[in-house]
């Protein structure tokens, strides 16, 4: 029994390695595969209760797989450095940028973009500030996540939450839909 | 975490994510488990599952999924 279980692993692992050369094509050296499909088995077969049946059973565990190569390339990436690092570039606030809209227009997205930062400043909790900014940033979950110590789901969760806060918090102030497209707009013409 | 002040650019990007943002949206865990199943189609070039809607909107907000979404799906079309 323990010898057809370590067969079939081993076929998993195998299967798992010759898919994760084709995901890496193109991105990293195809050897890269050898060294992730170790970690991806182990994955898959920890998260096999996480199977739904909706795929064929090697597409759901290449897409685990897909999601362990990746994240490990993205914290190899960022290696070396920290999440204020990461995140330190903004300093300075720049003026709304002069369009073709009116001054009606644009003093009503300075106000919807100020409502937004008091909401931010009032609402959120330091973390999730911290996420939302590394976010906006660009600085890729699986590194946010290993720096912060939690998970890629749990942060994933954290930044919806602090989504969610502030889109509730925007319609109540009484900014809408339209509003908010407007002050999105802005950043295309700045 | 104390030099997290947004710039307004920062504020206007994130309104554009604000606009996206839902409250049954998936986390990145469960778009994991139930994309398989819509990857195969969108490689084979069928009609997507029904019931996708989740799955399509988690692509649209999530640039990491996409990224891993369209390395995993080249790699199916490649006979992954």
């Amino acid at each position: 029994m323990a010898a057809r279980d370590g067969a079939a692993v081993a076929e998993l692992r195998d299967r798992l390695c010759r898919g994760l050369v084709k995901v890496l094509a193109g991105r990293t050296d195809p050897s890269a595969a050898e060294d992730f499909a170790q970690e991806a088995t182990l994955r898959v077969l920890d998260r096999l209760a996480d199977f739904r049946g909706e795929s064929r059973f090697l597409t759901w565990a290449l897409a685990v797989a897909t999601r362990v190569a990746f994240s490990e390339l993205r914290k190899a990436r960022y290696r070396d450095v920290s999440l204020d690092a990461l995140t330190a570039s903004g300093a300075t606030v720049p003026e709304p940028a002069a369009g073709s809209d009116d001054v009606a227009a644009r003093l009503d997205r300075t106000a919807a973009i100020d409502t937004l930062r008091r909401l931010i400043d009032t609402t959120l909790t330091d973390r999730q500030r911290a996420v939302i900014r590394a976010e906006l940033d660009g600085v890729p979950q699986a590194v946010i996540a290993d720096r912060l110590g939690t998970s890629r789901n749990a942060l994933y969760k954290l930044g919806h939450d602090a989504r969610m806060k502030l889109k509730h918090g925007l319609e109540a102030a009484g900014i809408s839909a339209d509003e908010v497209r407007a002050m999105r707009a802005g950043a295309s013409n700045g | 975490m104390d030099r997290a002040r947004l710039t307004d650019d920062h504020l206007r990007d994130l309104a554009g994510v604000l606009l996206q943002t839902r409250p049954d949206e998936l986390t990145c865990d469960e778009w994991l488990d139930r994309v398989g199943g819509y990857a195969e189609a969108v490689a084979a070039g069928r009609p997507v599952p029904p019931g996708s809607e989740l799955v399509e909107h988690h692509l649209d907000i999530c640039p990491e999924c996409r990224e891993e979404f369209d390395a995993l799906v080249a790699a199916l079309r490649a006979g992954g």
